[in-house]
This record gives C-alpha cells, sequence and structure tokens, in this order.
C-alpha cells in the first residue's frame, strides 16, 4: 500500500522531519549513484588551504556541485581551470547540513588531450614565465671533460649507449654512473638526490641525465618540477638526453644542453681524441717550422753581415776604389759642369761685352799707365831737383866747413883766456896774447898792433 | 693560481703559432715562446693520456655511506 492509499485509509500522510526527508534523499541517491562517470565543462573552481579542491561540473542546461577531498586532488597531476572539458569519476553525496547534493570526485581527467600532457603544458609555462629555461643561465660545458657523471638507470641501453660511443672517440675518459630509477613513484625524488650529490663532490665536470625511450607516464619523473630545479640548482653543468628524438621533457629545457639521444649527448660532450691530438700535432709543426724559419732568417742575416766583414782590408780596397772612382766621376762631373758653366758664362760674357761699356776699359787702362808715367816722371823730377838743390848746399855746405876755409890759409883767432873768438881788432890790445888757430897746428901771438879802422889791404 | 686548463692551454698555442707566423718577432723573444709553446704542448699531451680509462658505479654502503664500485656494462645488462 502507497502513501497515497494510506492517506485514504485514514491514517493521515506521512510527515517528515527536514533531517529525516533528508536522509531518505541521501540514502536514495547514495545508493543510486555509488559510482558515476560523468562528462562536463569546470566551473568556479577553488582550492583553500585545506587542500579540498571544490568546483561545479556543468553543461548548457544544467550543473551540479562537486568536490575533490584532498588525498585525491593531491596527486592529480594537472590543475582543474574554469572552462576545462573533463570526464569525472565519483559518487553522488548529500550534505545534509545544507541540503545539497554534490558529486564526490576520486578520478578527474582532462577530456582529450590527457592529464598528463596537460599537466606538461602548465608546468612548461609555469617554469618558462620564471624565466627557468632562457638561454643566458645556461652554463657552458667544460672543453675536455675531466670526469663526468651519468644519473641513469645502471641496466638501461640509455648508459650502454653512451659509454659506447664515448669510449670509441677518447678511450681513456673518466666516467662515474650514480644509478636511480627513471620511472615510477620517487624516481624524481631519486633524480634530485643524485644531483645533489654529484654537486657535494664527485671531481665531476659535467653531468649526464639520461634514460631511454617511453611513454609520457614513463618519462614522467623528468617532467617533474623538482628535478627542474634542481636542474638548475645544480653548480655542474647538466646534459639532458631523455626518451627518443621526438620526446621533449622538462628535464630537456631546464638543463644546459639538451641531446637527442644518449648516443647524441655522448658526441656532444666529447669531441674525438683524434681531433685534439692532430690539432696538437698539427700546432707543434706550425711552432717548429716558424721557429726554424726564424733560426734561418736569422742565420742569412747573420751570414750577409759575417760575409761583409770577412775582410776589412778588401773593403778598405773596395772603399779607395770606390773614392777614386766616385772622384773620378765627380770631377768628370765637374769638369762637365764646369765646361757648361763656362760656356754659360762665357756666353753671358759675350753678350755682356757687346753690351757693355767694357770696351772701354783699356783706353781706360792706357790712361791709367800713362797718367802713372807721367807721375812718376814727375815724382822723378822733382825728386832729381830736391837732389841737385841738396848737392848744392852740400857744395855750399861743403865750402862753408870751417876747416876747409881754414885750409884755403884763414884762421881762428882767439883770446887768451877767455877763448872769445876775435871778429874786430877792438876785441884786443897791443901787448895781449891770442891764440890762433891754423889749418894745420896753433900759435900764440902777441899783439903788436891794432888797426880798427878796418882799412884792408 | 690554478694551472691553465686545457682549453687555455691549447688556446694560449694558437696564440703562439699565430705570433711566430706574424714573423714580426724578434729572434730571442722567438725562442723563449718557443720554449713556452714547446712546454703547453707536452703538458696537452699529457692530459689527453693521463685520465685512466675508468668507470664506476656509485653504490650507497649499509652505513649509508657512498662507495664507487667498477662498472662492468656486460654484467649490468638486462635481458
Amino acid at each position: 500500500m502507497d502513501d497515497d492509499e494510506k492517506m485514504f485509509e485514514g491514517e493521515g500522510p506521512r510527515v517528515y522531519s527536514v533531517s529525516g526527508l533528508t536522509a531518505e534523499i541521501r540514502s536514495v541517491l547514495e545508493s543510486r549513484f555509488r559510482f558515476v562517470w560523468v562528462e562536463g565543462e569546470i566551473s568556479n573552481v577553488r582550492t583553500p588551504v585545506s587542500g579540498h579542491c571544490y568546483m561545479a561540473l556543468k553543461d548548457e542546461s544544467a550543473q551540479i556541485r562537486a568536490v575533490m577531498f584532498r588525498p585525491r586532488a593531491r596527486i592529480l597531476k594537472f590543475r582543474p581551470e574554469d572552462g576545462m572539458k573533463v570526464i569525472a569519476q565519483g559518487r553522488v553525496g548529500v550534505y545534509e547540513p545544507r541540503g545539497e547534493y554534490q558529486l564526490v570526485l576520486d578520478y578527474l581527467e582532462p577530456l582529450g588531450v590527457g592529464a598528463l600532457a596537460l599537466a606538461f603544458e602548465q608546468l612548461k609555462k609555469k617554469l618558462a614565465e620564471r624565466g627557468l629555461f632562457r638561454q643566458e643561465i645556461k652554463r657552458a660545458l667544460p672543453f675536455l671533460p675531466g670526469r663526468i657523471a651519468v644519473i641513469t638507470s645502471p641496466t638501461g641501453a640509455a648508459v650502454r649507449d653512451f659509454l659506447s660511443v664515448i669510449h670509441r672517440r677518447f678511450a681513456n675518459m673518466n666516467i662515474v654512473i650514480v644509478p636511480v630509477r627513471v620511472q615510477g613513484e620517487g624516481a624524481s625524488a631519486e633524480i634530485v638526490r643524485a644531483i645533489e650529490t654529484v654537486n657535494a663532490g664527485l671531481g665531476v665536470d659535467v653531468i649526464v641525465l639520461t634514460r631511454g625511450g617511453g611513454s609520457l607516464e614513463d618519462l614522467w619523473p623528468f617532467n617533474e618540477e623538482a628535478v627542474a630545479l634542481a636542474i638548475r640548482a645544480s653548480k655542474i653543468p647538466i646534459v639532458s638526453a631523455v626518451g627518443h628524438e621526438i620526446d621533449i621533457t622538462i628535464s630537456d629545457l631546464a638543463a644546459d644542453l639538451r641531446a637527442p639521444t644518449p648516443s647524441a649527448a655522448a658526441e656532444l660532450l666529447v669531441s674525438e681524441k683524434e681531433s685534439f691530438s692532430r690539432r696538437l700535432e698539427d700546432l707543434r709543426g706550425r711552432v717548429i717550422a716558424n721557429i726554424r724559419r726564424s733560426l734561418l732568417d736569422g742565420s742569412r742575416g747573420l751570414a750577409h753581415l759575417r760575409a761583409r766583414l770577412r775582410d776589412p782590408r778588401k773593403s778598405i780596397e773596395n772603399g779607395w776604389q770606390r773614392l777614386d772612382d766616385l772622384t773620378g766621376r765627380i770631377q768628370r762631373a765637374e769638369t762637365a759642369v764646369i765646361r757648361n758653366k763656362a760656356e754659360r758664362l762665357s756666353s753671358a760674357g759675350n753678350l755682356l761685352k757687346r753690351a757693355s761699356p767694357a770696351a772701354r776699359i783699356p783706353s781706360l787702362h792706357k790712361k791709367l799707365d800713362y797718367t802713372r808715367d807721367r807721375m812718376i816722371l814727375a815724382v822723378n823730377a822733382v825728386l832729381s831737383s830736391r837732389l841737385h838743390s841738396v848737392s848744392l848746399i852740400r857744395g855750399k855746405l861743403g865750402g862753408l866747413n870751417p876747416h876747409a876755409v881754414l885750409k884755403r890759409g884763414y884762421c881762428i883767432s882767439r883770446g887768451i883766456p877767455d877763448g872769445r873768438i876775435l871778429k874786430s881788432a877792438a876785441e884786443t890790445e897791443t901787448g895781449k896774447s891770442i891764440r890762433v888757430t891754423l889749418w894745420k897746428g896753433e900759435v900764440v901771438c902777441r899783439v903788436e898792433e891794432v888797426d880798427s879802422t878796418g882799412n884792408r889791404s | 693560481m690554478p694551472e691553465k686548463t686545457f682549453e687555455e692551454s691549447l688556446k694560449r698555442l694558437e696564440d703562439i703559432v699565430r705570433e711566430l707566423e706574424g714573423g714580426e718577432m724578434p729572434l730571442e723573444e722567438s725562442l723563449k715562446v718557443f720554449e713556452e709553446g714547446m712546454k703547453l704542448l707536452s703538458l696537452c699531451s699529457e692530459r689527453l693520456e693521463e685520465a685512466e680509462k675508468k668507470v664506476t658505479l656509485l653504490t650507497r654502503k649499509s652505513d649509508g655511506g657512498l662507495e664507487e664500485k667498477p662498472f662492468d656494462i656486460q654484467e649490468n645488462e638486462v635481458p
């Protein structure tokens, strides 16, 4: 008998309490929808501090509240966003205090793309925005590694490929393998720890992070944020070679160098020892050749000098000869120059002569000579007349010489004792003595008579 | 002062060669530089040869410490 019938039976309708009704609604819904798959679009998603993720799933005409509690929400690889089309799995639950029904989600997956792919895109965007993938912060790889650390699975193909290429190129390379799990839970933590251990001090100058190919899920540990951060935090440069050529992981983007495969990583890391050896040989050859050439040049130069120094006499003789030769040349040159100059001079002279008063010079000369002769004659004449005068005077003088006078018979009378020459008879008197100087000798006389009339016989 | 890395030595060698080829150097200086070059050449050659071929596996000891054991590819291969 249903409730309506009961009503007419006279018992009256069943009156629920609110709790009662809600409890029944709850039981009906929760048992009916214990396990459902729902497709819809996320809206109003929020994840408070509690870690529970609240949202609504909707389509064109309806919506339903949903919640994913923390334990499940935590392991979601991607971040639910408004507008995302998803497929969810859960159960219907009724929250009695608010009289609301909701979906309690156990599983959430983006429709079409795949949770992992979406998570990858989201993390890539986030880390790129933080600048983790910038080219400028990537470190340079060592030119010739002293020691290489390889973080990888010790049993995989990747490490085998890497080692064989390394040894082919550079037989005595020093390598340490750091074994880690490369997929599954906890692998990313092992990778992070491995990077830290190598940095802590294994004497390594480059790290290679590598694993072979696999699905996105297999490669997932290399897409974890923790690994990307550890790669950037490493002081030692890191080469990432994860998966196949076409796979790109977050570690590839964050690393200092990406190699498409482990073999390629080995090739990028180590030039062939051959080529180093060859380069050294080439340099050695060039150094030696150059020094030899310098020495040769030097010694040739020296030989030249020595040859010139060897015979100084020869040098001197050469010198003389050269000097003569030069002198001859100079003379010839001089002569030529002189001749040339003389010619020029004479022609100039001729010109000059014709034009000049030089013609007067000879006549002027003549005049000069004539004048000179006249002058000489005149002088001579004067001279001879003077001479004549002089001889006349000499003659006169000669005649006036007292001795000559005395010779003619005259005498000089002098008084005694005064010695005064007597010129007049009056200067003496009878009886006085006078000295008379004759031409030859003297006589002393006594005056007998004085006649001062002056009559001479 | 850290000793020259292989790369630095190689670069210095190439500089030396270039200087010598330039032909401008006085004889005495080029002899000095030649000597430096020969020294660098032998250092570089040694460096290429010195590293021992050595592949080891890092393992954790029972006491938690780390040690390195020789690593043989063949042994570790997974069928």
